[in-house]
């Protein structure tokens, strides 16, 4: 009986999301863990000092005051009728001169909630574009003819060549991935793979971009923010 | 980019070890790679790093192009006397970059 119960509660694949952090290897953590040895803590510099040029701190005060906003995000706009990116709400408030600088406000903005669980909410005129974030995610695409779930789902915990497949979840973002040897956004990871599968990757902006991201972050619940996390 | 993250603990006792880990933002390109016309990105790395603790040499070292960007580098030193610990490096375009960092040493 209690055997039976323990299989119950190993086997569901998505009862407790699993952090990519736990699938990246020891060196790897070992960089996440020490902010010191963190590269993306350069980004973080660079991210406070543009915190107060672009006048950041007029309106919000503090960054500190940000503590909790990565973690909502991305976030149904009701206006818009479609979910924004925190980068999306960073640029109708100001023009970032370049996506570096971009990626500095992000990291540091996201650094502020690292600890706290995702809380993106999907309840009520959200629920669609939930839903079609998911159908996305489920959906077969490119030469290969696979879908997001057909790995990050059904084989998450497998190995893709000699690497992990972890689940894919963007509580890190923006990640300082060491195949790029540079801090990176969600959006250029999410190119990365669906160029991977051989399918023509989504535009920036686009609104499918849009609702894949707000399922991602839907899915992680459960997760907290490691932003600034370092990855394989 | 002239970004670098310092770490070293500000106060000491005499005979402490105390590590000195700093991380430099520098794209170490490695000379070996080409761009989308087919053309050699020329090489571009910190080539030479020293660091001096009140003049007295601590470390010294050449680096090569197998090292990855951003590097991040960490050795330790023995607290003798209160005074500044000078950080330099001089990469492919001669661009030379100094830190300092005062350190306090107690009894």
């Amino acid at each position: 009986m209690i055997w039976l119960l323990l299989l119950l509660l190993v086997s569901p694949a998505q009862a407790q999301p699993r952090s990519g952090y736990l699938d990246a290897g020891p060196d790897s953590r070992a960089m996440q863990d020490d902010d010191t040895a963190n590269p993306a803590f350069l980004w973080v510099e660079q991210g406070k000092v543009l915190w107060g040029s672009l006048g950041c701190g007029g309106c919000h005060g503090d960054v500190a005051t940000m503590r909790g906003v990565a973690a909502r995000y991305p976030k149904y706009d009701a206006v818009l009728g479609r979910p924004v990116s925190l980068a999306r709400r960073i640029a109708t408030h100001r023009a970032v001169p370049d996506s570096e600088d971009m990626l500095a406000l992000l990291a540091v903005i996201g650094l502020q909630s690292r600890g706290l669980p995702l809380a993106i909410d999907i309840s009520g005129p959200a629920r669609p574009s939930y839903e079609a974030g998911k159908a996305l995610f489920h959906r077969r695409q490119g030469q290969l003819n696979l879908a997001c779930a057909n790995c990050h789902d059904d084989l998450a915990g497998r190995h893709l060549g000699g690497a992990v497949i972890p689940e894919g979840h963007p509580n890190g973002y923006p990640i300082y991935r060491l195949e790029w040897q540079a801090l990176g956004s969600l959006e250029r990871r999410l190119r990365q793979c669906v160029v991977g599968v051989r399918a023509v990757p989504w535009a920036d902006g686009s609104r499918e971009l849009a609702d894949l991201e707000f399922f991602l972050g839907a899915r992680a619940a459960g997760l907290v923010v490691e932003t600034p996390a370092v990855r394989p | 980019m002239a970004r670098t993250l310092i770490n070293v603990k500000k106060t000491l006792t005499r005979g402490e070890a105390f590590e000195i880990r700093l991380l430099i933002a520098h794209p170490m390109e490695s000379g070996q790679r080409r761009d989308s016309n087919g053309q050699v990105i020329a090489r571009d790395i910190i080539n030479r790093f020293s660091c001096t603790y009140n003049d007295m040499l601590v470390l010294e070292a050449t680096l090569f192009p197998a090292i990855s960007a951003n590097p991040y580098l960490s050795f330790w030193a023995v607290a003798t006397e209160t005074g500044s610990i000078v950080m330099t490096w001089t990469d492919d375009h001669g661009t030379v970059q100094t830190e300092r960092v005062e350190v306090t040493v107690s009894a």
